[in-house]
């Protein structure tokens, strides 16, 4: 049986002091917050400040055609893409769940490279996969898909077999090899 | 060469009689190097074939070398993702001739499972591939058995001159063949096999195509 963490209680109630009410909700012993994409910086330094020094992921949904709206939160209804941000404090045990929802055309949000180192890696697969523009990132190039690839494959509206990417490669004959 | 009282030349003690090429074929069917590029699960298979309980080296293809350089058989085990195949397809190119290759396991020869953006639905549609070992992965003996069936098609269909790659080459002769007018005047009279299909040829009006 895995331990919960160590309530969050008090995170959440110096970030209402500071930002006033954000959404937030439990599951699983797992404190998630809803943070509107304006104030997302902001919100994630304070949290570094207030000693939530491990940035565990940051990954994404997209919530393209989604049966229900994503269905925790009303505040967030209607948003397409859906980032999440993995907080941890080694000196408290705490963990916390930072979600941030933004929209096409262009979505885009600031970078937290400048508050963890390891987000440079994390902000980029998010890049390649969503499309998802990270605003102040240092070095915003594709990380797993080739560089020639044009679009972000884990999109919901990207078929699942590609457009045609993995065929376009020149064929070598047993002639002229 | 020695000539007997009857006429007829005698060959000296540990003297044998073979062509050039037949030569070449067991010379090179009995010590393939293998490049391994084992991508997936099906390299731990790989590794297994190469170890000491299935013992590839009873066949002459333990000396796996990972420089192509040094290689005449690529051993593709696994799946390749299209990020993966300009190196495969560079490493094909930089293995010297005669080289030979083989598909191993489902995902391989076809893609697999893996029906998806990133992986390619089998390697044989952008280099040549020789054999194809079913499986998922498969066992050591099924690549053992490949092995085996790709020496024999060395040993038959080898040339020192490597024209049995030439595909272009030998079927550029073979529309010339075709446009032969006149067949070849053969004695059939002590080949068995050539009389059966004269046989069937006189039998059926129309005639082989």
């Amino acid at each position: 049986m895995p331990s919960t963490p160590p309530s969050v209680d008090d995170v959440l109630a110096a970030l209402a002091e500071q930002f006033g009410d954000l959404p937030s909700s439990v599951f699983r012993g797992q404190t998630r917050v809803v943070v509107p994409e304006s104030a997302s910086h902001e919100v994630l330094s304070f949290l570094k400040e207030r000693g939530f020094d491990l940035l565990v992921d940051i990954s994404c949904v997209d919530y393209l055609d989604y049966r229900e709206s994503p269905m925790e939160m009303a505040a967030c209804a209607g948003h397409r893409y859906g980032l999440v941000y993995l907080l941890a404090s080694t000196a408290t045990n705490q963990r916390l769940t930072i979600r941030v929802f933004v929209d096409d055309p262009e979505p885009t949000v600031r970078s937290v490279v400048s508050l963890w180192k390891a987000a440079n890696w994390l902000e980029r697969e998010v890049w390649d996969l969503f499309g998802i523009r990270f605003a102040g990132h240092p070095d915003l190039r594709r990380l797993v898909m080739p560089e020639e690839f044009t679009a972000h494959p884990l999109r919901k509206d990207y078929p699942l077999q590609g457009r045609g990417e993995r065929h376009n490669f020149p064929v070598i004959t047993r002639h002229e090899s | 060469m020695a000539v007997s009282d009857a006429g007829k030349l005698q060959l000296p003690e540990n003297v044998v009689v073979s062509r050039l090429d037949s030569l070449a074929n067991w010379c090179r069917k009995n010590s393939l190097w293998p490049m391994p590029f084992a991508t997936a699960c099906c390299g731990i298979e790989l590794m297994a074939t190469g170890a000491s309980k299935h013992d590839l080296s009873r066949f002459g293809a333990e000396v796996f070398r990972f420089s192509p350089r040094q290689c005449d058989l690529m051993i593709v085990a696994g799946r390749v993702v299209m990020k993966m195949l300009p190196v495969l397809q560079r490493i094909w190119l930089q293995m010297h001739e005669p080289k030979w290759c083989i598909s191993m396991g489902a995902c391989a020869s076809t893609g697999g499972v893996f029906d998806t953006y990133a992986v390619v639905q089998g390697i044989d549609r952008f280099i040549p591939v020789d054999m194809y070992v079913p499986g998922c992965p498969p066992r050591p003996e099924q690549l053992i058995q490949a092995i085996i069936d790709l020496q024999d098609k060395i040993q038959r269909e080898g040339t020192i001159t490597g024209r049995e790659f030439e595909t272009a080459g030998r079927q550029a002769r073979k529309r010339a063949l075709v446009e032969i007018a006149e067949p070849l005047s053969i004695d059939a009279s002590r080949n068995p096999i050539l009389q059966r299909e004269l046989a069937a040829d006189s039998a059926s009006p129309a005639g082989r195509s």
